[in-house]
This record gives C-alpha cells, sequence and structure tokens, in this order.
C-alpha cells in the first residue's frame, strides 16, 4: 500500500482516528468479488454505492421475519413493520440534523424529492415573469423538474455561471438574484466535478436579494460529509438511500415544517388522506401527504440501518480519509502530462468531495473505460447527466473516478496504472 | 490483454486518428443524424447519390474510437455501391455486430470485418452501429433526421 498524501498544514494525522478501510471492506460482500479476472476496483460511487451486509441483512431480515404493510393493518406484523419503518424517519431525521421527523419525506431518491418540491412548492407558487435560478453545474434531475414547472407556469429557468476551476460564481450568482427569484435550487456536491458548494453563502445571498426558497440536491454530499440542515440554512434538502450506501428506491426530501405544511399532495392515492368522499378529500399533514401509495418499507428500513452504520464509522473520518485519497489521485495525475483533470484547483482539491473528473489526450473517455473495464477498474466515462456543464467545460465526456469510504491508496495506484494502459494502446 | 489488441485494432486507431470522409458534403442529396443518448455521442452522416449509385458518403461528430473508426470505415466501405448493395451492407454490417451469423450471404464485409471485436462487448455494440443506422436513415430519403440507438 503506498504511502498517502502528505499532511496539509493543520490536518491531522490519521494515526489515531484513522479508518480501518481494509476490515470496512470486509463487511462490503461485493467488493470481494472479480471482474474479468481481476479483483474489482470500485470506482463508481457516485452513480452508486454498494452496500455493507448490515444493509443487505435488514432488508433480508424484514422480508423473512416481519414484512407488512405500513400504517394500515393492526395485526402484528402490520405494527412490527409500521415501527421499523418509522424508526427508520426517526433515524434519517436525526441524521441530518432535522429538528422533527415530520420534515422527513421518503420518495423514491433525489429525483422524486426534487420533482415533488418543483410540482408542489413551485407550481401553485410560481407566475409568468418568475424565475427558478440554478446553476451550470447541475444534474439532469435539479434542471428537467424546473423546467417542467417553468412550462407549466410560464416562469424561467435561469443558471448561474461557474468559473474555470468548476466554481459557482458567487457574485455573478448573487447579480441573477431579484425579486422576480422565487425558489433556487442547487447542488450541495457537484456529481461530475465534486465541488463543494458554500450552501450558507448561498442562503445568505438568498434570503438578502428575494424571497425564494433554496432546494439542495444533497445526493452527492450526504455520503461524503456530516449534513446538518439547521447549520445549512436552506430550506428543502434531497438524497438518495443507494448512494450512501442504502437500498435503492427509497430517498428522502427533508423540507421546513411550515413549508411542507402549505404544500399540496405530490400523488394522490392511498395513505395520504385522512377522509374521501367524492365530493372533497382531506389530506393527511406531511410527512404522509407526500407519501401516497404503499411505500418502500423494507429499503426505509434498510437506509436506517445504513445511517447507524455511516453514524458509528464517523463522517468526520470518512471525509478525511476520501480527501486523502483524491489528493493522492489528483497528485499522481497531475504528474502525467497527457491527463488533464477538470475543474479541480491546482491546491489539491481542498473544496472537493470524493470525485475526480479527467480527459486524456488522444482517448475518448468511453474506449477509457472499456480499457479500465478489462482491468478490473469501474469509473464512469459520460456526460454525467450533466450536458450543459460538459458543454461549458468544452468536452463532450469525461471520466469519472469517485471514491467512497472502503477505497483505498492501492486502488487509487490501480486505477493509475490502468490510465497507463489507456496510454499504451492509444499513445 | 489479447481481448482489447482485438478490439483496438491497429485499422480502428488509424480510423479513429484520421478519420477518412470527415466533414460537411457539398452538394448533398440527403442526411441523417445519429444521437445515442446514453453516451452523448452524436454523429451526422451525408449521402450524395448519383442516380442509384452511391457517389459519396461523408460524416461528422464527435465520438470514441469505436464510433469514428465505424463512421470511417462505413464511408469507404458503401462509396460506390448501388442502392440495393448499400442497403445489404448495411444489413450485413449490423446482423455481424449483433453476432447474428458472419452477416448476411453473399455480402463481403472486407476491411469491415476488423470491427468484428466489438460484439464481444455488448455496451459499445451501439457506438459502432450509430453511423450505420444514420446513413440507413439517409438512404431512405431522411433530411436532418435524427435515428436514436435507445
Amino acid at each position: 500500500m503506498t504511502a498517502p498524501a502528505p499532511l496539509a498544514d493543520g490536518e491531522r494525522p490519521p494515526a489515531a482516528g484513522a479508518l480501518d478501510v481494509e476490515r470496512l471492506r470486509a463487511s462490503f460482500p461485493i467488493l470481494a468479488r472479480e471482474v474479468h479476472g481481476h479483483r474489482l476496483v470500485y470506482l463508481d460511487n457516485a452513480a452508486s454505492a454498494q452496500r455493507p451486509e448490515v444493509v443487505i441483512d435488514a432488508v433480508n431480515d424484514c422480508y423473512r421475519t416481519y414484512y407488512a404493510n405500513a400504517h394500515r393493518g393492526v395485526h402484528a406484523l402490520s405494527e412490527l413493520s409500521t415501527d421499523a419503518y418509522e424508526a427508520a424517519r426517526g433515524k434519517v431525521a436525526r441524521f441530518i440534523g432535522a429538528p422533527d421527523s415530520h420534515e422527513v419525506v421518503f420518495t423514491r431518491g433525489t429525483t422524486e424529492s426534487l420533482n415533488l418540491v418543483a410540482q408542489s412548492y413551485g407550481r401553485p407558487l410560481l407566475a409568468p415573469g418568475d424565475e427558478v435560478l440554478l446553476t451550470e453545474m447541475e444534474h439532469h434531475s435539479n434542471i428537467v423538474p424546473w423546467q417542467l414547472v417553468c412550462e407549466q407556469t410560464g416562469a424561467r429557468v435561469r443558471a448561474a455561471p461557474i468559473t474555470d476551476d468548476g466554481e459557482l460564481d458567487l457574485e455573478a450568482f448573487a447579480g441573477m438574484l431579484n425579486e422576480r427569484t422565487r425558489v433556487v435550487a442547487l447542488t450541495h456536491v457537484s456529481n461530475a466535478l465534486g465541488t463543494v458548494n458554500d450552501i450558507p453563502a448561498v442562503v445568505e445571498l438568498t434570503r438578502a436579494r428575494s424571497d425564494a426558497v433554496v432546494v439542495v440536491d444533497g445526493a452527492q454530499a450526504v455520503p461524503h460529509m456530516t449534513i446538518d440542515v439547521a447549520s445549512l440554512g436552506c430550506d428543502f434538502y434531497a438524497f438518495s438511500g443507494h448512494k450512501m450506501y442504502g437500498p435503492g428506491g427509497i430517498g428522502v426530501l427533508w423540507g421546513r415544517r411550515e413549508l411542507l405544511a402549505a404544500m399540496p399532495p405530490y400523488h394522490g392515492g392511498g395513505a395520504m388522506i385522512t377522509r374521501v368522499t367524492f365530493e372533497r378529500t382531506d389530506y393527511a399533514a406531511p410527512p404522509q401527504r407526500f407519501e401516497a401509495g404503499t411505500p418502500a418499507i423494507a429499503p426505509a428500513i434498510g437506509l436506517g440501518v445504513a445511517v447507524e452504520f455511516l453514524e458509528a464509522i464517523g463522517l468526520d473520518r470518512i471525509e478525511r480519509h476520501e480527501h486523502e485519497l483524491l489528493s493522492h489521485t489528483v497528485e499522481v495525475l497531475n504528474d502525467l502530462p497527457w491527463v488533464r483533470v477538470l475543474g479541480q484547483d491546482t491546491e489539491g482539491g481542498s473544496l472537493r468531495a470524493a470525485v475526480v473528473s479527467l480527459v486524456i489526450d488522444g482517448a475518448h473517455p468511453h474506449d477509457v473505460a472499456t480499457i479500465l473495464d478489462e482491468q478490473g477498474v469501474a469509473i464512469r466515462a459520460g456526460h454525467h447527466c450533466a450536458q450543459p456543464l460538459m458543454e461549458r467545460l468544452g468536452v463532450p465526456a469525461t471520466v469519472r473516478a469517485s471514491f467512497g469510504l472502503y477505497n483505498t491508496h492501492e486502488e487509487v495506484d490501480l486505477l493509475v496504472s490502468s490510465l497507463h494502459e489507456v496510454r499504451r494502446i492509444f499513445g | 490483454m489479447s481481448d482489447l489488441r482485438d478490439l483496438y485494432q491497429q485499422v480502428i486507431l488509424d480510423h479513429y486518428r484520421a478519420p477518412r470522409n470527415f466533414g460537411a458534403l457539398e452538394p448533398v442529396c440527403a442526411s441523417a443524424e445519429g444521437y445515442n443518448p446514453l453516451c452523448g455521442d452524436q454523429v451526422k452522416v451525408y449521402l450524395r447519390t448519383d442516380g442509384d449509385v452511391v457517389d459519396a458518403v461523408t460524416f461528422e461528430g464527435v465520438g470514441c474510437a469505436i464510433s469514428t473508426a465505424s463512421a470511417s470505415l462505413m464511408t469507404e466501405a458503401v462509396r460506390g455501391l448501388e442502392r440495393p448493395q448499400a442497403e445489404a451492407l448495411i444489413a450485413s454490417f449490423l446482423k455481424l455486430m449483433t453476432g447474428d451469423g458472419n452477416g448476411a450471404a453473399g455480402v463481403d464485409l472486407g476491411k469491415l470485418e476488423v470491427l468484428s471485436g466489438v460484439k464481444d462487448y455488448p455496451v459499445r455494440i451501439k457506438c459502432a452501429t450509430l453511423a450505420w443506422h444514420a446513413l440507413r436513415a439517409a438512404l431512405e430519403g431522411g433530411d436532418s433526421e435524427t435515428v436514436s440507438t435507445e
């Protein structure tokens, strides 16, 4: 194993608080498998992370021993399922610093969470001439829902620019805020570049210059850093279970209680009502109002276990470990003249989280991905569902390596040696 | 790495680095765009026919080595063919890519065989077929029609 990157001034040495990565790896069964005869090097965590055994077991255990529909029956299994489902909500609330678990809505994922805000908060509010302010680094899931609601209401989408270093241009952002801005929606961490946006600064500017709410796409932040919605100061925060070592098909929308309470339902159906007649329906209070139909009960329970798993390790330790991996990677890649790292400041990625995007002279990212895959290295090649960002950066696609808590310095070295293989073929 | 050497043969790398018949065609009879929404790769194929004969085919766009080389090789392979021959070649090439036998009977794929390694990489087959779908659309008379691989 390669020595970790040198510590920056003031950074604590990783000795006492360092992750026992090998022990953690053993709790992720999939990491033991081989791909094309090589040990799997999984560096596609920004697309979807892998799950530890405790999460897999929790889902399994629910289906094997106590599953029934939640909030429905008076029988024993329904009560067990309901309790476990609601306990998971409580764990998530605590995990993100939500003052009240009624502010935590379970959804299918970040995409559904953002669509929910656009339709239930945005649609009744927005009028022709109103503005929804995004940034150039948004994932399509934080662009298209706003375009849809703008088409429905006559409001318009604007995008605040980023700098060449891949950071939000806060001055330009401030200049685009005005009394017509109703919604500011931005990502906490860029899925393509790893840029960490200064949410408190964005909130402060927004409050000073408009009446807009601030909606944060936290999909790429929650697995990598401690999230406290109270200190972020935003109004909505959306994220997905599958990127934070939890099951697929479950996600979260956190919203301020008073905002959720004033919003109409997103979907209609069972579980979101208090009384239905053919003349009228009374809606349940949040969060049930936004959880029509039978929810993803076992995945929600699995998400609660993923939260406990992360808390037991400590997000601060995970963040430090991933930062060391990132610094190591960027340092090595910067020495290769045929590699260009995108949107990474030259100081070593102090504002980036767990993602490195790169292009290689003379080799298209898809070819790079195929060659890496042959060596067991799983990365993502493409536009990362951020086509406007790719256009801004002037590239059709990038190669993206994204880290999780179980990645090692040795895997970074395998990534780099695989890139040398690309160079040998395409050289 | 023998598999990768099969995929990235010298002919493919050569056509990737120096694609033949690259750029817009003037005058042009028909054109069609191919788009792969999965990866964002885009190719535009231009076709000029003289009576029933394919007089020239060119392409432009941004793509990986497989899609660029496939488009480049295609422009060379179809030139001078009569329309039914060109259509048969397209069908034969697409069959080769889907692993459905070795192409249609009686059609010699010639140099295009260098792309046969692609069929062992299922996620890359759409890269190789993108320009071919666009050429087929152009032959069917499409003008700026976009064909999608999805």
